[in-house]
């Protein structure tokens, strides 16, 4: 019989700890498709955060590191700055690349630090139980703004993609989500852009992946997915922001 | 290379690094060290090395923890309260076992403090430094030709047994000028062979995991014996320790690095007036040469510590000697060093001589 469809060598075969309707699994398979796909399985390094993705090392079928929270930009500089030849990944959180590590995030874009960046943003604080995140919504409730977040008292939720694209070294910076299939498969080919590019020497690039987080948003699955397209794509608009700048008439005419 | 040079301290333990095969450098500028960044900006590239300036300590540290992760001989360097930004990402570095060196070149502290010598962080160097149980491999050179030689041997603790290391150096050790020989040749890095936890290109192996946590009951507590282990193993073989004129001696003068250059000076003056007096000065103050006190304290009943903080190293010694001797101390901080003459007149005070 012929096979039409096989689950990925790019993750372990092991249970996954990711809670019934989060994203986290979602993303996990697209990477782990686009390792493969590029044949990089064996020169990819993995970098797993402080969060709910800890355990990422346990799960992607690549070399991985895990290190402090938020400094995944900083060791991911050390690692390609040592291994051009690898495909350096910093998988993150919102918490991790927004909040604590921040700095290592915008300092690495703007060396233009030649990594990639899967930033899931989930607008929740997950592994500790559901506190207030950079960019949790305003009116959102956590358990450190149980009223919901208020401007007043909080400010107002980050804007990644949009912060970055201020900066000469980001090159390509797009939002994606996986609350449906359409979206699902937009992701995929936007890390495999970032993927490429990496690869190609071209800087940084990240991917910011609006993901859904049921258990902490004490939704439903179901509830969660509506969150993300009737809340989250309002206020972090889908897109691409920044991109390769598009060839000359007189360059395309060349090609 | 056996001709004399002349160098500053900070810029002859940069050159020892690279000479020792340091290829990858992160740091972030504070004074009184930032020769040694300056001086691997150009000199790095120049042996096909990596220098980052860092946006913070903190990322400087993790820059490490990636390249190391990836086999490189690694460095980063700083002064006290940089040094204190670094403590989570050593204490990373050392539950991966991750082979780190660095650099503190201390000054005053508490807090800014001031940018003048000090020995302000003796417990922060010997005790691990940031949070979780570990050791690291700790080095205080007293001179110029030491700041220069010393960085192999670090690179070599710490390749052997998968801890970090470091000199503890101070502000004055980083800022004078002297002579100094190097007495290695230049490691040829490519020689080196791949160790077998090094990230990368895994072809023909099964994929690593560097990290330093592990979930599972019981897993930690193994993992901190085995640990344990390695400590016993680095105290067992890796004491480097300087004994002077003990044998005859009424009273040991003893101090580490810069205080340790004075005490010799003090022991000096002594003798010429006919006061026996000795010097024990620990180069690797962790592991701390414990039983070269004991064995020394057997003998003599005085030893006065010299030390350029409030009293953190007189703990070794204490810990060392057990109470076999009455032991006093000299304390200078941040910024006080002591000289010759006034610890002579503390041994005379001591000794009743007048």
């Amino acid at each position: 019989m012929k096979k039409v469809f096989e689950r990925t060598k790019g993750l372990v075969d092991i249970p996954m700890r990711y809670c019934p309707g989060c994203g986290h699994g979602v993303v996990h398979r697209l990477v782990a498709e686009v390792i493969e796909e590029m044949g990089m399985l064996k020169k990819a390094i993995l970098i797993a955060p402080v969060g709910c993705s800890v355990f990422a090392d346990e799960y992607f079928n690549t070399d991985a590191i895990q290190g402090a929270h938020g400094r995944g930009p900083a060791i991911a500089t050390g690692l390609k700055r040592i291994k051009p030849e690898c495909l350096v990944i910093s998988y993150q959180g919102d918490g991790d690349l927004a909040s604590i590590g921040m700095a290592e995030t915008i300092h690495a874009a703007n060396r233009a630090e030649n990594i990639s960046i899967i930033f899931i943003n989930n607008a929740i604080y997950g592994m500790t139980g559901g506190q207030m995140a950079p960019t949790t919504l305003l009116g959102m409730k956590s358990t450190t703004c149980p009223a919901g977040r208020s401007v007043d008292v909080n400010g107002y939720p980050f804007k990644m993609c949009e912060l970055l694209a201020t900066l000469d070294g980001a090159y390509y910076l797009e939002r994606t989500s996986v609350h449906a299939p359409a979206n699902v498969i937009k992701t995929k080919k936007a890390i495999k852009k970032a993927f490429t590019y990496q690869m190609e020497g071209r800087g940084f690039t990240m991917v910011e992946i609006l993901s859904q987080c049921p258990t902490d948003w004490n939704l439903t699955p179901l509830q969660a997915i509506e969150r993300v397209k009737n809340e989250m794509i309002s206020y972090f608009p889908l897109g691409v922001f920044k991109a390769p700048p598009k060839p000359t008439k007189q360059e395309t005419v060349k090609v | 290379m056996a001709e004399k040079t002349l160098m500053k301290g900070n810029e002859a333990l940069a050159e020892g690094a690279v000479r020792a095969g340091c290829r990858f450098f992160a740091g972030y500028p504070i004074t009184p060290q930032n020769e040694i960044p300056e001086y691997m900006s150009w000199r790095l590239p120049e042996m096909g090395g990596t220098f980052i300036q860092a946006e913070s300590e903190v990322a400087a540290i993790n820059m490490l923890f990636g390249a190391s992760a990836c086999g490189a001989r690694v460095m980063t360097s700083s002064s006290g309260p940089g040094i204190s930004l670094k403590q989570e990402g050593i204490s990373y570095c050392a539950g991966a076992r991750l082979p780190i060196f660095y650099a503190n070149v201390v000054r005053g502290g508490p807090g800014l403090g001031n940018i003048a010598p000090s020995q302000g962080d003796y417990y922060q160097a010997t005790r691990g430094g940031g949070h979780g149980d570990y050791r690291v491999f700790v080095m205080a050179p007293g001179s110029v030709s030491e700041m220069a030689n010393f960085p192999r041997k670090c690179y070599e603790v710490a390749f052997k047994y998968r801890i970090p290391s470091m000199i503890l150096a101070d502000g004055l050790l980083g800022q004078m000028m002297e002579p100094l020989e190097f007495d290695f040749e230049p490691v040829d890095t490519s020689t080196i062979p791949e160790p077998d936890w090094v990230l990368g290109v895994n072809e023909g192996r099964k994929r690593r995991v560097v990290r330093s946590y592990d979930l599972a009951p019981g897993k930690m507590e193994e993992f901190n014996l085995e640990l344990d282990s390695i400590h016993s193993e680095v105290k067992a073989n890796e004491v480097i320790c300087e004994t002077i004129e003990t044998d005859d001696a009424e009273l040991v003068l003893t101090g580490y690095g810069t205080s340790a250059r004075v005490c010799k000076s003090a022991m000096a003056l002594a003798r010429k007036e006919g006061i026996k007096v000795g010097v024990i000065r620990p180069i690797t103050i962790w592991p701390f040469p414990e039983k070269i006190f004991s064995e020394i304290a057997d003998k003599v009943k005085n030893f006065l510590v010299v030390e350029m903080s409030l009293g953190q190293y007189i703990d070794d010694v204490k810990l060392s000697i057990l109470g076999k001797a009455k032991i006093d101390l000299h304390k200078r901080p941040a910024g006080g060093i002591p000289v010759a003459e006034e610890i002579l007149g503390v041994i005379k005070q001591i000794l009743g001589k007048s």
